[in-house]
């Protein structure tokens, strides 16, 4: 047993010293992304992952859940998260923000039935887009090296600690039934996974380097999110 | 009280002549928009992922208003410079096949999304402006889709579509600079051409 161990850990540093030495061996690495080599083995792990369950499974929900199903799924967790959404703009000093997430939280609890229907959006109160990450970037704090991690996908090192205190605080993980946790934990993964479905043709046709489309797609996008839509223009020079 | 009155009538007719007014770029934006989003909404085929359908639909609705060689130079860099008039054309060409294939391809995916316009504060004399709009689909939170336009002779022309926050544009710039510089702008050139005649054949 002691052996097997190991001897997989062995392997496992193998794989591991293989893809940091290719990622020195890249001539021109982009300075965001410093472990690109470890990176882009994630990423190919996460490929392969994808391939044989996440999106299988993403697919055939999509296929069976009607619609109204799939919109009253996201509606339940978008209002479960829009708690948390209400205290990181609260942390980030948007009070009005703040006041319009528990707004948000108390309608579609209630008139909303337990968060299946988004009253709240119909009513005016505007989803906010929000989790620990950003607030840590609307305090200055600075992206720092890109990571690709198994499972969890891109995060910046920034955001990986934010995912850390979102996924401390999400209600989701704290249910206590532990089969009930891991089923909404799960339910919600192939929920998200299969919203983006559409996303992932297209990303196919257009990117020639799928690695960098995708981690440049994303430090743009969380920069937009830092500044809640709005970011100053970078003149596009040439 | 006379005064007053023609003061609101010539207030009226002016509200009047400036929602009329097709030469503003977010009025511009919102009749393509509306347009393409009726024929899709009623197209079968094209909802079933019809993509040479919505190529079609793409590029008799849409392409007009947009400036592909301004795109592309945008996607080169500063690669553009160093390209022949000859390279730079084709450049654009191929670089316009796969951003239309790409646009057409979302729009076969859509279900029920409706888009709203965001208030834009636009100056006047402003020759270059972004304006946002928003698709709204149930059960998950909105998506910005914002569009930059320039002012030039012919009218507005759109030279970037954001999404997200990210440019579809300068998204490119790193696989194409990479490019460029292991195999010159030929090498991407070939790239461009090789994966448009790969996704053409593909779909056929």
């Amino acid at each position: 047993m002691k052996t097997n161990f190991s001897k997989r850990l062995s392997t496992l540093s193998c794989t591991l010293a293989i893809a940091l030495a290719s990622g020195c061996a890249t001539t021109d690495s982009d300075p965001a992304d410093p472990f690109e080599g470890f990176n882009r083995a994630m990423f190919a792990v996460n490929e392969g992952l994808d391939t044989v369950a996440m999106k299988p499974v993403a697919k055939g929900y999509d296929a069976v859940a009607p619609l109204p199903v799939k919109v009253a799924v996201g509606n339940f967790f978008g209002n479960i998260w829009d708690s948390w959404t209400a205290v990181n703009n609260l942390l980030q000093g948007k009070g009005g923000d703040a006041l319009s997430d528990v707004g948000r939280v108390l309608i579609n609890s209630t008139i909303g039935i337990g968060g299946a229907f988004d009253v709240a959006s119909e009513m005016g109160l505007t989803k906010h887009s929000e989790e620990f990450g950003q607030t840590l970037g609307k305090w200055g704090v600075p992206d720092g090296p890109y990571f690709y991690w198994p499972i969890i996908g891109p995060r910046t090192t920034r955001d990986t600690v934010g995912w850390m205190v979102d996924t401390y605080y999400d209600p989701v993980w704290r249910v206590d039934n532990i089969p009930l946790r891991n089923s909404l934990v799960g339910v919600r993964y192939i929920d998200l996974r299969a919203s983006v479905l559409p996303t992932d043709k297209v990303i196919e046709e257009a990117a020639f380097d799928k690695y960098s489309y995708i981690r440049d797609a994303y430090l743009q996008h969380r920069r937009n999110e830092i500044f809640d839509g709005d970011p100053p223009r970078i003149p596009l020079n040439y | 009280m006379k005064y007053l009155r023609s003061l609101l009538f010539t207030l009226l007719l002016l509200s009047g002549s400036a929602g009329a007014q097709q030469g503003s770029p977010d009025a511009l934006i919102q009749q393509v928009t509306d347009d393409v989003l009726t024929i899709v909404r009623q197209d079968k085929d094209i909802q079933s992922g019809d993509t040479k359908k919505a190529i079609s639909l793409v590029e008799t609705k849409v392409l007009p208003y947009f400036d592909f060689n301004r795109m592309t130079a945008l996607a080169v860099g500063r690669n553009w410079s160093k390209a022949t008039p000859e390279q730079k054309k084709r450049l654009s060409e191929e670089f316009k096949k796969l951003l239309v294939r790409t646009y057409s391809n979302a729009l076969t995916s859509y279900k029920d999304q409706t888009i709203s316009y965001r208030p834009s504060k636009l100056e006047a004399g402003e020759t270059d402006v972004v304006i946002k709009t928003e698709v709204i689909q149930p059960g998950s939170k909105p998506v910005q889709l914002n569009y930059a336009l320039e002012k030039q002779s012919a009218g507005w022309k759109v030279y970037d579509v954001i999404v997200a926050g990210v440019s579809l544009v300068t998204n490119y710039r790193g696989s194409f600079s990479q490019e460029v510089r292991n195999k010159g702008i030929d090498g991407l050139i070939q790239m461009l051409s090789e994966r448009n005649a790969q996704l053409e054949s593909a779909n056929k």
